[in-house]
């Protein structure tokens, strides 16, 4: 073997040896067989990517309860709309529980006046009044999706007054003008669908409007199934998402041989089913009616702090809910550690109508 | 190291000055360029390069295809807003996608899927006519047209494709768009949307023979470089005159399997593996949609797919639940 062909070869392989060691996880990674044998349904998790994830789903202690103070809320303080049935010092400890998870650097004047705490005249403390309800909903009507687990304002929040993962509208889909071709809403590097060139904004079809998602046959034949090969990508985009958001592979929830059969899926398939269905109502009957105040205050209330980011997306619509902002890589938000069984004020809220803001 | 072991050619023969080619017909156009001898092409073929036949054919087929990869790249580049370095480095990621379904089969707006119409129509105008360029230069060589035909099944399958299936489906946006990964993204979204494609059997054909194409290439290759020291890579004249060559190359197969192809029949084995790779693979890309809607649940109903227990006993569709929401 001549030196110049040694010296190529040691050069190509020291390129391999880089290569393989920055785009490969280190052995062992631990696989668990979740479904028939031969149909490759494995969840695979690498233990040491695990361990880094942990701080990141810690969950914050506990404020000690309070002694009851035996009066209600609504009897000691002043426009207390949906937390006016709760005991006064309950109440007052779910406020500090409510700026540590939220505005924890901004604290209480985020929403409030300081002069004057029962006023509304800091449209946070509005928004915060539907959260409310929001969270109580969920807790309430969506335990096909969250369990008896539930949420808390921090399952989202994490300390920060916009939770880290959320979403607006694409403004500009087809990203050209004239008589260019459209890029329809994809093929670009786009982190929302893992880097893909799928499209890259199927929370507006899927999670704000109820576009059908199914787009496989349900019988042999031709039967009129409307579905195109567009609207597979439309899906697939989605799917990444879930992913993502989820941190596990397609065989969590399906067995990937026949996508679209519920009887050969898993039970997780049918929870995310009804988190759909969830973050629907979540984006439309609670987010979207808040525009208002977010695009009056579009830079926040004035105790902001540091926290600059726009309270609406480029296309001016409010930063919205998908699955990653409560999972955030987690198949069970928080490692599936309850904060609501320390919380149980949270199911107190008051789901009536809100009067409208009084200065 | 070992004769066999090289990945280069290790004999480079050309005469004193390079051959121009047999004298050509009436009516043929001149050749193009001055022919000269490059050791590197040496190394993994003929030395000589040029002179090259263009021809009308030829020509016509390399503007056609100019005219659609201009149009495909200035489209994605216009999609990165001009960006030239974001071009580059999106390069894999744009795209340009063929009209949506409420168009139909009828023409749509050039910025809805006309682009792509325009570019599919030129580059199937180049291809057509450098096929009948392949033809056209066999048959003024006095050869025969195995080529040509070889050509013509992958532009089978390119037609089923991007034309026939579309047409048969009444949708242009049935076909697949041009990029690197969204034609695969489509190609991803195609076997999904129609019940996994792994079940079509006419797919699984076609990987036989796109496989058995790699192994018939594999054994041949092997085979006659293990016996080009008894002048094996003659194998025309080994064919009709069996030397040591054949023999022993027969021999090895026979000995380790029982049956050898000959000189001969090794290249229609070739030929045919490699040219219904394209046949079936259309044939199995043309019966997707149209006549079969879901390939797996069609492979459990003619009992070559097993439909499994469930995962979990009771587990349902909720949305087929009473008074569930859609």
């Amino acid at each position: 073997m001549s030196f110049t062909l040694k010296i190529v070869l040691a050069v190509l392989g020291a390129l391999g040896v880089i290569v393989v060691v920055t785009s490969f996880e280190r052995p062992p990674v631990n696989v668990v067989q979740v479904g028939q044998r031969g149909t490759a349904m494995e969840l695979v998790t690498n233990p040491r990517r695990v361990a880094a994830q942990l701080p990141r789903h810690a969950v914050p202690e506990p404020t000690p309860p309070l002694d009851a103070a035996g009066q209600k809320a609504s009897e000691v303080y002043e426009n207390v709309q949906v937390l006016g049935d709760l005991d006064a010092n309950a109440f007052t400890r779910l406020m500090i529980g409510i700026t540590a998870w939220v505005s924890p650097e901004q604290g209480c004047n985020y929403c409030h006046n300081p002069e004057n705490l029962a006023s509304d005249e800091v449209y946070t403390k509005v928004v915060t009044r539907r959260m409310l309800q929001m969270t109580k909903t969920i807790n309430a009507s969506w335990q096909a999706h969250v369990g008896q687990t539930g949420v808390t304002c921090y399952t989202c929040h994490r300390g920060k007054p916009i939770p880290e993962a959320v979403w607006s509208t694409d403004p500009d889909p087809r990203r050209t003008r004239g008589i260019i071709a459209s890029a329809a809403g994809q093929n670009i590097a786009s982190p929302a669908v893992g880097m893909s060139s799928l499209p890259h904004d199927p929370f507006t079809p899927f999670l704000l409007r109820d576009e059908p998602i199914r787009v496989i046959g349900t019988r042999p034949l031709p039967h009129g199934n409307p579905a195109t090969i567009m609207g597979a990508e439309w899906t697939y985009g989605l799917m990444f998402h879930f992913s993502a958001a989820t941190g596990q592979n397609c065989t969590f929830c399906h067995n990937t041989q026949n996508f679209g059969k519920w009887e050969s899926s898993t039970p997780q398939r049918v929870t995310a089913w009804h988190g759909i269905r969830m973050v629907r109502e979540l984006n439309n009957s609670y987010v979207e009616p808040l525009r208002p105040l977010w695009a009056a205050n579009p830079h926040g209330p004035p105790e902001r702090g540091d926290a600059t980011q726009s309270r609406l997306g480029p296309g001016g619509d409010p930063w919205k809910v998908n699955c990653s902002t409560c999972h955030l890589g987690a198949n069970r938000p928080l490692l599936g550690r309850s904060m609501l069984a320390d919380y149980p004020e949270l199911n107190a809220v008051t789901l009536g109508p809100l009067r409208s803001a009084s200065r | 190291m070992a004769e066999y072991q090289n990945i280069f050619t290790r004999v480079i023969v050309h005469g004193p000055t390079p051959y121009p080619g047999v004298p050509l017909p009436k009516g043929d156009s001149p050749r193009t360029g001055t022919a000269s001898f490059q050791r590197v092409l040496g190394k993994i073929g003929d030395a000589q390069l040029g002179p090259i036949y263009l021809g009308w054919l030829g020509t016509l087929s390399i503007v056609s295809f100019l005219v659609a990869f201009v149009t495909i790249g200035l489209n994605m580049w216009a999609s990165v807003r001009w960006d030239p370095v974001q071009f580059v480095r999106q390069l894999f990621w744009l795209g340009l996608e063929p009209p949506p379904a409420q168009y139909g089969l009828r023409l749509p707006p050039m910025h809805d899927g006309g682009w792509w119409l325009f570019a599919g129509f030129f580059l199937t105008l180049s291809i057509l006519l450098w096929w009948a360029r392949t033809y056209r230069r066999a048959r003024q060589l006095g050869m025969g047209t195995h080529v040509a035909w070889a050509f013509a099944a992958a532009i089978w399958l390119y037609l089923v494709l991007g034309f026939i299936r579309p047409l048969l489906m009444g949708s242009w946006s049935e076909a697949v768009p041009f990029g690197i990964f969204p034609h695969l993204d489509w190609t991803a979204a195609f076997s999904i949307r129609y019940g996994n494609l792994f079940y079509n059997p006419f797919h699984a054909l076609s990987i036989v023979f796109l496989y058995g194409s790699t192994l018939l290439f594999a054994m041949h290759g092997a085979t006659i470089l293990a016996v080009s020291r008894y002048g094996g890579e003659r194998e025309i004249e080994q064919t009709l005159d069996r030397g040591t060559a054949a023999e022993r190359a027969a021999l090895f197969w026979r000995w380790t399997r029982g049956f050898n192809a000959t000189m001969e029949s090794i290249h229609r084995w070739a030929w045919w593996f490699a040219v219904l790779c394209p046949l079936t693979g259309g044939i199995g890309i043309l019966l997707t949609g149209t006549v079969v809607d879901n390939w797996y649940l069609w492979a459990v109903k003619h009992g070559f797919a097993p439909m499994y227990d469930p995962i979990v006993p009771g587990m349902a569709d909720p949305a087929a639940a009473a008074g569930a929401m859609r």
